[in-house]
C-alpha cells in the first residue's frame, strides 16, 4: 500500500529522517516507534504530502506522493501531532467544514456526518465549541476530522498523547476498529500501545530505521535466553541438581523462600527451547508440587531501549 | 471554485460570529464618521471630499492589517494550516477563501457608510460621478491593502509580527505621495506612480482611467501570488 524507500530529509546539516526503507501493507496497523525527535512525525508529513523529501520516494499504491499529491491527499485521513482544531467552531460546523473541503456530494453529507459522528463518539458535544471540550473529545474530533472521508489509509501521529488510561483505551479500541479495514500508520513512543494495537512496528532512532517486524518477531529476536519461573513446594535440597538435569537447562537460580515451604526458582534454558513440558513431568514424578510457573517475556520495552540507545 | 467557497464561509462566519467584525465596523464608522460629521457641522460643508480625501483611507492603512493579521500567522501558530494544506485543495483556493472573506468584511464597513453621500445629496448638489469614484477608489484601495496584509501574514506565525509588518508597509504606500517634496526630482514620477494615494485621487474624482485599475489588480495580484508562494514554501527541499 505504501513504500518508503531510501527516505531523506535534512533541515540545514540536521539528518531528520536518514536512508529509510519500510513497506506498509494494506489492511495492517502500522506501529511507528522512536524516541522523541527520532524523525517519525517528518516522515508522517513527508507521507501526507506536506512536504518533499531532500530524496528518495514515497509512493502509494503506485503513485509517487509528490506527483500525485492530490489524489494521495483525497485517499489519506491524516491527525497531525498536537491534533490542531479551530477552536472557535462547534464540533459539527468544522465536521461539515471538513467535508465540503473533502469534497463529499451535498446529498450524502448529512449520512457520513451521521455515521462518523456515532463511530468516533461525538454525538453528545456537537453544538459545543471545540475550545470548550475536553482533550478526550477533541481527540474523538481529530479522529472524525480525519475520517470523514472514508479515508483508505490513516496517518495518526500520537493520537493518545495527554489522554488518561480510560481514554487511552477507548482511542485504542477504536483505532483497532479502524484498523480491520483501513491501513493505519500510528506514530507512538508508549509502547503498550504498540502492543495493544499494532500488527507491525518500524522503530526509528535518530532518522535511521533500527527495527522493522511483529512485536512477537521483535521480541524473541531480543530474547537471549529462555527464563521459566518456578514455585515449587519440594524438599529443597534435591531440586536445584534435577532441574539442572534436564535437557537444555543451562543455569538454575534458587530464588530463596516464597512463604513457608515454598521456594522459587528461577530456570533458564537455550534459547528458542521450552522446557514447561519437562518441567512438568520432573516435578510428577518427583511429586513435587507447582505452585507457579511462568515463562519471563522480554517486553517490547527493553528491544525499545536496546534498539534506541542513545551513544 | 466548491473548496474556495468553503473556506471563504468558514472565515467569514468566524469574522461575524466572534466580536471581530462587529468592533471593526462600529469604530470604523464611529471615526469615519466623526469626520464626516466635523466637516459637515463645523465647516457647514456638505463635502465628502476630506473624509473620502483623507480620513478613510488613512483609517484603512489602520484597520486592514487587522483584518488579515490573524488568517494565516493564527493557522500556522495552532497547526491547523497542515490540516488544511494536507487536504485535497491547492494552496492559492486557501489564499483566495480567506482574501475573499476579508473583502467582504471590508465591503460592508465601506458600504455602511452610504449615509454619508446620501446626507450630502438632500443637503446640496452631490456630484454622482466622484461618489462612485470615491466608493470604486476606496474598495480597490482596501482590497490591495489586504492582499498585502495576507502576504505578510503567511510569512509567520505570529499575529502581532503580521500586524506591525503590515502596518509599516501600508502606511508606507500610503505615504509616499506625502513626502514627495522631500525627493530628487527623478524620483518625484516613480514614487508617484508607485503611490498608492495618487492613483486613489484619479478614481476619486470620477475619472476611471485604466492605468490605475491596472495598479491596483497587479498588487493584489502580486500579494496573493506571494501569499499563495509563501505558503507552497514548505515544498521547497
Amino acid at each position: 500500500m505504501i513504500t518508503i524507500t531510501n527516505l531523506s530529509k535534512h533541515y540545514g546539516s540536521l539528518r531528520a529522517v536518514d536512508d529509510i526503507t519500510f513497506e506498509v501493507k494494506a489492511g495492517e496497523i502500522l506501529g511507528f516507534l522512536g524516541p522523541n525527535a527520532a524523525g517519525k512525525t517528518t516522515t508522517m508529513k513527508i507521507i501526507t504530502c506536506y512536504m518533499p523529501p531532500t530524496s528518495g520516494t514515497v509512493e502509494v499504491g503506485d503513485m509517487n506522493v509528490f506527483d500525485h499529491s492530490l489524489e494521495i491527499r483525497r485517499m489519506l485521513g491524516y491527525m497531525p501531532e498536537d491534533n490542531p482544531l479551530y477552536h472557535d467552531m462547534n464540533t459539527v460546523d468544522y465536521l461539515y467544514f471538513i467535508a465540503e473541503l473533502r469534497g463529499i456530494p451535498p446529498a450524502e453529507r448529512t449520512q457520513r456526518l451521521k455515521n462518523i459522528i456515532e463511530l468516533c463518539g461525538v454525538g453528545t458535544v456537537l453544538h459545543q465549541d471545540i475550545g470548550e471540550l475536553s482533550k478526550g473529545f477533541r481527540q474523538r474530533v481529530g479522529l472524525a476530522r480525519a475520517m470523514v472521508h472514508d479515508p483508505e489509509i490513516l496517518v495518526l501521529d500520537e493520537p493518545t498523547v495527554g489522554l488518561d488510561p480510560n481514554q487511552i483505551v477507548e482511542i485504542r479500541n477504536l483505532i483497532k476498529e479502524l484498523g480491520k479495514e483501513k491501513t493505519v500508520i500510528l506514530s507512538t513512543h508508549i509502547l503498550p500501545e504498540v502492543q495493544a494495537t499494532c500488527d507491525r512496528v518500524v522503530i526509528i532512532h535518530q532518522g535511521k530505521l533500527v527495527a522493522d517486524g511483529t512485536p512477537e518477531e521483535l521480541q524473541s529476536s531480543f530474547q537471549g535466553q529462555e527464563l521459566v519461573h518456578l514455585v515449587l513446594k519440594a524438599p529443597e535440597d534435591d531440586v536445584p541438581a534435577a532441574l539442572a538435569n534436564l535437557e537444555n537447562v543451562s543455569k538454575v537460580e534458587d530464588k530463596g523462600v516464597e512463604t513457608g515451604n515454598l521456594r522459587r526458582y528461577a530456570v533458564e534454558s537455550q534459547r528458542g527451547t521450552d522446557i514447561r513440558e519437562s518441567l512438568f513431568h520432573l516435578a510428577v514424578e518427583k511429586r513435587w508440587t507447582i505452585f507457579e510457573m511462568h515463562r519471563e517475556q522480554v517486553s517490547l520495552e527493553n528491544v525499545f531501549r536496546e534498539l534506541t540507545k542513545s551513544e | 471554485m466548491n473548496n474556495i467557497y468553503s473556506i471563504f464561509k468558514k472565515e467569514v462566519r468566524s469574522y461575524f460570529n466572534s466580536p471581530i467584525a462587529y468592533i471593526f465596523i462600529t469604530l470604523f464608522l464611529l471615526l469615519s464618521g466623526y469626520f464626516f460629521g466635523s466637516t459637515l457641522f463645523l465647516q457647514n460643508q456638505a463635502d465628502l471630499r476630506s473624509v473620502f480625501g483623507f480620513w478613510v483611507p488613512f483609517f484603512l492603512t489602520l484597520f486592514v492589517p487587522a483584518m488579515t493579521m490573524r488568517l494565516i500567522a493564527e493557522e500556522k501558530r495552532s497547526g491547523t494550516l497542515e490540516v488544511l494544506v494536507t487536504m485535497p485543495i491547492r494552496d492559492s483556493e486557501v489564499i483566495l477563501g480567506k482574501y475573499l472573506a476579508a473583502f467582504v468584511l471590508l465591503l460592508t464597513a465601506i458600504l455602511l457608510t452610504f449615509t454619508y453621500p446620501l446626507t450630502i445629496s438632500i443637503l446640496g448638489n452631490a456630484d454622482g460621478g466622484s461618489i462612485v469614484g470615491g466608493y470604486l477608489g476606496l474598495i480597490l484601495m482596501g482590497a490591495s491593502y489586504l492582499a498585502i496584509g495576507v502576504y505578510i501574514s503567511s510569512m509567520t506565525e505570529n499575529q502581532i509580527v503580521a500586524f506591525i509588518i503590515s502596518l509599516a508597509i501600508i502606511f508606507a504606500l500610503f505615504m509616499l505621495d506625502k513626502i514627495l517634496m522631500l525627493v530628487p526630482s527623478g524620483l518625484v514620477s516613480i514614487l508617484e506612480y508607485v503611490s498608492i494615494n495618487n492613483h486613489f485621487a484619479n478614481i476619486a474624482r470620477g475619472v476611471i482611467d485604466s492605468r490605475d485599475l491596472i495598479y491596483y489588480l497587479s498588487l493584489i495580484f502580486l500579494g496573493l501570488f506571494l501569499a499563495t508562494r509563501t505558503l507552497a514554501s514548505r515544498k521547497s527541499a
